[in-house]
């Protein structure tokens, strides 16, 4: 089944320097398993192709049930110097939550 | 020694709501406000203040605030801790010290500096630290001209050592900001320094206290519907014990929510590799940290894991990277994006046809993609499209004739176009930054206080 991540979770994201960072939290704990199998740094990387030209990491924090992104020279140079609306990737957590992903497993959501 | 700590957050950065701190120690008990005023890129503006004005470089917001709340911290003994004192700390104290005479409020001010490098970066490269930036790697003599601002991050020992010397108003220049935080649990326990895991504890206390309201449902994407009153949101309050172990939550009488979901948001916010996340105090285990919610607003927080610090300090350096500027035009339906297209293309057209130099020409369409980038979708369904054009260049004038290109497309663009008469900001002067590395040996806080008796 498709499903669209803001179903099973919510985020927020940040700026250190030129580089954004996306945290991920699954609602609930059975969704974490969703997420750490899914959201890869590959697929995050392809989402921000267009932003992001740097590698991106991924970080795991099962005792919150969250997944940490960071995306390298994503910000335009960052805070102080980015010709972007969004030049701390505030809403970068936007675009992870917008993402579709296609699971095998069967859940009611 | 007392048995638990309330240490309340009263800013998360330069501009955040003015009447938190008043709140904080006005609708209930607290012994510790904590104030942070300093982001990234200040440091570059408080530095360029100073060298206008020898007596300016540091947060005057906290000036204001001391006039409305130092005699009432003083009365209800809550000691007030802030990294207000920018590049120019001594002058930020001599500021309160004059409030303090003019009250009539009897007072210790701590001040902590020493972090301002930026005169000594020549004799420090002369033994041989050579200053590579942190996250390219590239050599410093790119840029060795043009650095305007350069700030060790020291941790928490300058002000405890402020505290135990009876300072109850402490002004410092760039510390971390959850070394304000842990600074007093260290104080009031006498927490040992190596005793990794309490530190640790205090660490994440102050990254959940750090950006005000964000731990207290401000910026929640998890039902942000729900939360209750965020226009009288309270800011957290850490209630802190010897052990490690703490309670996250606000006055009752406040707005906001704290639950597991707000501190979960909080904690994931701006870190990196969450096994390792560093300070000069310590290193904290982010994965160690367990979170419970005890009652409505009560988070607690236990477990945390620390290891010892590295031997380095970070700095923040910034150096004057040319201008920027922007020009914004918004465009009606029908079509409202292809309009946008369409003005976008012809400006592009007129600035190119005058052969100015550029770093960078950036266009947004705000509405549309600003946010989303290449996630946008449905695009003829949008009523209104703003278009957002920005540019950099090391040439000002460059910038100036480049904003001109852009309120003419009014007559000469395609239809529907309004909000023009904004278009004319000034090219602001670019702080590109440049993150680097100290030996912890090389530099040490300095502590000077100011007694009005």
């Amino acid at each position: 089944m498709k499903i669209q991540l803001i179903q099973i979770a919510h985020a927020r994201s940040g700026d250190k320097g030129n580089s954004a960072n996306i945290g991920i939290i699954a609602k609930e704990k059975k969704y974490f398993s969703i997420l750490e199998k899914y959201v890869t740094a590959e697929k995050v990387k392809e989402l921000f192709s267009d932003r992001c030209f740097g590698k991106v990491t991924r970080y795991e924090l099962p005792n919150l049930n969250a997944l940490n992104f960071i995306l390298e020279n994503s910000l335009g140079g960052g805070g102080t110097r980015s010709l972007r609306n969004d030049s701390q990737g505030k809403t970068f957590s936007a675009v992870l939550l917008k993402m579709e992903i296609e699971i095998k497993e069967r859940m009611e959501l | 020694m007392k048995e638990k700590i309330r240490i309340a957050s009263g800013q998360g950065f330069w501009g955040d709501l003015p009447n938190a701190p008043i709140d904080q120690i006005t609708k209930g008990p607290i012994d510790y406000l904590v104030l942070d005023y300093l982001a990234e890129v200040t440091m570059s503006i408080l530095q360029k203040q100073k060298l206008r004005d020898s007596k300016k470089g540091f947060a005057t917001d906290f000036v204001e605030l001391m006039k409305t709340i130092l005699s009432l911290a003083k009365e209800k003994n809550v000691k007030i801790i802030s990294n207000a004192g920018g590049v120019n700390p001594i002058e930020c104290a001599r500021e309160i010290e004059k409030i303090a005479r003019e009250k009539n409020i009897k007072i210790k001010i701590g001040i902590v500096f020493g972090d301002d490098i930026l005169n000594e970066i020549e004799n420090i490269q002369n033994i041989g630290i050579e200053f590579k930036n942190l996250d390219t790697g590239e050599n410093i003599s790119s840029i060795k001209n043009k650095i305007v601002s350069a700030n060790v991050y020291f941790g928490a020992d300058g002000i405890v050592e402020a505290l135990k010397n009876g300072a109850e108003c402490i002004i410092t220049g760039r510390v971390t900001d959850a070394g304000m935080t842990l600074a007093p649990l260290i104080y009031e326990f006498g927490w040992d320094k190596n005793d990794y895991d309490k530190l640790a504890s205090g660490i994440v206390a102050g990254h959940i206290l750090e950006c005000g309201a964000q731990s207290t449902g401000g910026n929640c994407s998890l039902d942000w519907e729900t939360i209750p009153d965020l226009a009288h949101v309270g800011f957290p309050i850490v209630e802190a014990f010897s052990d490690g172990t703490f309670f996250v939550t606000k006055h009752k009488n406040s707005g906001g929510r704290v639950s597991v979901a707000t501190v979960s948001e909080q904690l994931v916010y701006e870190i990196g590799d969450p096994k390792n996340y560093i300070t000069p105090d310590c290193i904290t285990d982010f994965t160690s940290i367990e979170l419970l919610q005890v009652e409505e607003n009560v988070v607690k927080v236990f477990g945390v894991k620390g290891n010892a610090p590295t031997e380095y300090l970070k700095i923040s350096m910034a150096y004057a990277d040319g201008f920027r500027t922007f020009g914004t035009l918004t465009f009606s339906w029908p079509n409202a994006l292809k309009k946008a297209k369409l003005a976008d293309e012809i400006i592009r057209k007129r600035v190119s046809d005058l052969g100015l130099n550029f770093e960078e020409i950036y266009s947004e369409f705000v509405g549309f993609n600003s946010t989303l980038g290449k996630s946008a979708t449905d695009e003829e369904k949008l009523n209104e499209v703003l278009l957002r054009i920005g540019a950099h260049s090391h040439d000002e004038k460059s910038l100036k004739l480049f904003l001109k290109q852009i309120p003419p497309i009014v007559l000469t663009g395609p239809p529907g176009v309004t909000g023009y008469l904004g278009a004319l900001p000034k090219p602001m002067e670019v702080f590109s930054y440049w993150p680097t590395l100290i030996p912890k040996n090389l530099v040490e806080p300095k502590i000077n206080y100011i007694e009005v008796k």
